[in-house]
């Protein structure tokens, strides 16, 4: 390789190796990759016959900062976890600090954590296959299913005051309760997505240039995916009904029934099918909770945990004290430590918390999804065409601010 | 002077008659191309539930986007034209043409009218009259490649190097396909002439099916129009493009340079769905429409003036080359991109062994109808 400046990135010579073959920068600055990923590609005409994935565009130190602020002041940085379903990080993160205090919320606030966590499992999967079919240039199916987001991120956005960075949740409870016409509305989103969804497939399912790009490319075997510690639709996609919904139930999924759709050859044909079937299924899910919606209050009763009402913080001194030592200390979880796994819309999403007893976390640990299939993104995209990395990009859905935290 | 200007009438007349029709006929379509910029904005937004451009304003006089491709043109003429350095300025620079060039100069062949009387001059509305046109329209078409590979190759960069490579095979191959699907239209009408092949569609079928080349070739329009829009380079075909793979050969163009590319490639959806009118649809024929006025097939006839017959098919010509523009852009925003080797499977394993088909199965049906 004869170079005139050794300083230049890689990607300003048009580099061949002595077998011929073509060094290919495939991002960061990549339409296809998001602008937060770098994949260096060796490529034998439009063959990949090498792969690396480079990444850490978007590292913002999550863990470090959490560490300098109270427990509650996390909750809006999981918001910027996986930013398109951050309803479930938030509840993630709050069922751990729970776990840790030994509490348990109010039924009411279960089903509404349950609620909001499916509406952001739908977001997820609608950026997802919206984008997917974009990149393969189908560009009116992405309207389409933006369209059905639209009507969930405002039905979220009228529970929690936020689209895209909502801070739901507290430790021990929510912020607000839902809104008063929030089943009627939630009724007309659902049918907003149904129809949209069902728009989509038409568009999608049995397109032939479509089921072409995307059945057989990507594929990973049963054995491979748990070997790299796949979750979420990329590890059902292969035939393991792996849902930490099911595996290990937390809130109040035992009550719901629905189902895991899971596919069987692991390409990204099949994680299309899957994330499409848990669309309808978490539809089914959030009109069984709206249906069995319990009344009651939302927060845990305890003032060491949740912030009195207005009234007493004005009119009692203990009131008073309770909301001032919240709101400068926090809540104090005993010390020890603590796993709380959620199923998000890439999979596992975990928090593992350390606590020392004071207002503020130890070590906060997030085991993102995306990390493990991010690792195996190289082994996916080997030995296929170049057009297939974006394929199998689009279905392994990297989200930048869970991978890198 | 006034005897060798005489001397000269003929020729005079004739060039004069050319640029004419050059400057009528090619400033139509210019606008038209600029209208096809808006209208592919448009209808993408109209399918996909969106509003569309509707800012662009004179004196706070929008009319819902119509001043788009003007803002567009000064947008592109101002923007810094920038060349890469280590491109090859002069075939970084020359690429362009080549693209626009071939695509422009296929206008002349296409005949968008029958004739006019002027002062006792018959003029004929096609700019050139080729007796071989077929052949040209396929050869200048096939002169586009070069536009696509030098751009690409130039540019000095892996991923239009990429894109140039996509682009050379994929439009050698669909030519292929391309010439084969008119050599069945050639065998029924007995002619390579654009405008004979339009006069011969006038004839009808049975006394009353109008012989157009959809009725006579219904396969060999599927597979014409399937090759153009893959000459074309539009989705879903435009891996040569393909901005979320490779992001396309022009990646290094930017202003008018870029702007040349792209409105080539609007160029070429006007000419294709003029070519498709002209082949297959019967040109500028109005069904049952004579030089005299309508004939019906029943006997009743209607007399029309020669200057609104002459009218009326240029206007059924424009309104068959709105139809298909419209159609170019609905396939354009339905269906996804396809990969690469799909693409020559396609060319190669379907479209081509069909087209072979087509002319077996037209040089069967002459020979049984005793036409050969």
């Amino acid at each position: 390789m004869d170079r005139k400046n050794p300083d230049l990135p890689k990607n300003w010579e048009l580099e061949k190796l002595e077998d011929g073959r073509l060094v290919l920068n495939m991002g960061p600055s990549h339409p296809a990759m998001h602008g937060i990923v770098r994949i260096l590609l060796t490529v034998d005409g439009e063959r990949v016959t090498d792969a690396d994935a480079e990444i850490g565009y978007l590292h913002r130190g999550f863990e470090k900062t959490c560490e300098n602020v109270t427990w509650n002041q996390c909750v809006p940085y999981t918001d910027r976890l996986n930013y398109v379903s951050p309803f479930i990080n938030n509840v993630g993160f709050a069922l751990a600090v729970e776990k840790l205090m030994g509490i348990e919320t109010p039924a009411r606030c279960q089903y509404i954590r349950v609620i909001m966590s499916e509406i952001s499992r739908i977001t997820d999967h609608l950026t997802c296959l919206g984008a997917n079919a974009m990149e393969l240039s189908a560009f009116t199916v992405y309207f389409y299913l933006i369209n059905a987001r639209e009507a969930l991120y405002r039905l979220g956005d009228s529970a929690a005051g936020g689209r895209v960075t909502p801070a739901y949740t507290r430790v021990g409870g929510l912020t607000r309760d839902l809104p008063p016409d929030f089943k009627r509305d939630a009724a007309e989103a659902l049918a907003s997505v149904r129809r949209n969804v069902a728009d989509a497939e038409k568009m999608l399912t049995r397109n032939r240039i479509f089921h072409d790009r995307l059945r057989g490319t990507g594929a990973i075997s049963k054995e491979e995916a748990l070997g790299m510690s796949f979750t979420g639709p990329a590890l059902r996609s292969t035939g393991v009904p792996l849902d930490v919904r099911k595996a290990t139930p937390y809130l109040v999924y035992d009550r719901f029934d629905f189902d895991i759709p899971v596919g069987s050859n692991g390409d990204n044909y099949d994680r299309y099918l899957v994330r499409l079937e848990e669309i309808r299924q978490s539809a089914r899910i959030i009109e069984q909770a709206l249906a069995q919606l319990p009344d009651g209050p939302v927060n845990h009763p305890a003032y060491d945990v949740i912030l009195p009402p207005k009234p007493e913080v004005y009119n009692s001194i203990e009131g008073l004290m309770a909301h001032f030592k919240l709101t400068f200390e926090g809540v104090k979880p005993p010390a020890g430590e603590v796993y709380q796994a959620v199923e998000g819309g890439n999979g596992e999403v975990g928090f593992y918390l350390v606590s020392d007893g004071s207002g503020r976390p130890w070590r906060l640990r997030l085991r993102p999804p995306c990390f493990p299939l991010t690792a195996g993104l190289p082994k996916l995209i080997k030995g296929g065409y170049i057009a297939d990395i974006v394929a199998t990009f689009g279905q392994i859905n990297m989200i930048g601010g869970e991978l890198e935290r | 002077m006034t005897a060798t200007l005489l001397a000269h009438k003929d020729l005079l007349l004739f060039i004069g008659a050319a640029a004419l029709k050059v400057l009528v006929f090619l400033n139509g379509v210019m606008g038209f191309t600029a209208l096809l910029t808006l209208a592919e904005r448009k209808v993408s937004a109209l399918m996909q539930d969106r509003v569309g451009p509707n800012r662009a304003s004179i004196f706070g006089l929008a009319l819902n986007g119509l001043f788009h491709p003007v803002a567009d043109g000064i947008k592109m003429l101002v923007k810094e034209d920038f060349v890469p350095g280590r491109a090859d300025k002069l075939l970084f620079a020359l690429a362009p043409f080549f693209a626009l060039v071939p695509v422009m100069a296929l206008f002349a062949l296409i005949p968008f009218g029958d004739y006019v009387m002027v002062f006792g001059y018959r003029l004929d509305l096609v700019i050139a009259q080729v007796p071989l046109g077929v052949f040209l329209v396929l050869a200048l078409s096939g002169l586009a490649i070069y536009g696509v590979f030098l751009g690409g190759w130039a540019s000095g960069n892996n991923f239009t190097l990429l894109g140039a490579l996509r682009g050379a095979a994929q439009m050698v191959s669909y030519e292929v396909v391309l010439g084969l699907t008119l050599v069945g239209l050639m065998m029924i009408y007995g002619t390579a002439g654009l405008q004979d092949l339009v006069r011969a569609q006038g004839k009808l079928l049975f006394g009353f099916v109008p012989a157009w080349g959809i009725v006579v070739q219904p396969l060999g329009f599927v597979l014409f129009l399937t090759a153009a829009i893959a000459e074309n380079k539009r989705t879903p075909f435009d891996l040569v493009e393909g901005e979320s793979e490779i992001i396309g050969y022009f990646m290094e163009y930017s202003s008018m340079r870029f702007a040349a590319f792209m409105f080539s490639e609007f160029v070429e959806i006007i000419l294709v769905s003029m070519l498709s009118a002209t082949l297959f649809f019967g040109g500028w024929q109005v069904p049952y429409l004579y030089d005299t006025g309508f004939v019906l097939p029943g006997g009743a006839a209607l007399p029309l003036n020669h200057y609104l017959v002459a009218a009326l098919q240029v206007a059924s010509f424009s309104a068959k080359t709105v139809f298909f523009s419209w159609f170019l852009l609905v396939v354009r925003w339905t269906l996804p991109r396809f990969r690469f080797d799909q693409l020559m499977t396609l060319c190669w394993k379907r479209l081509l062994p069909l087209a072979l088909f087509n002319i077996l199965l037209t040089g069967a049906a002459l020979l049984a109808l005793g036409k050969l």
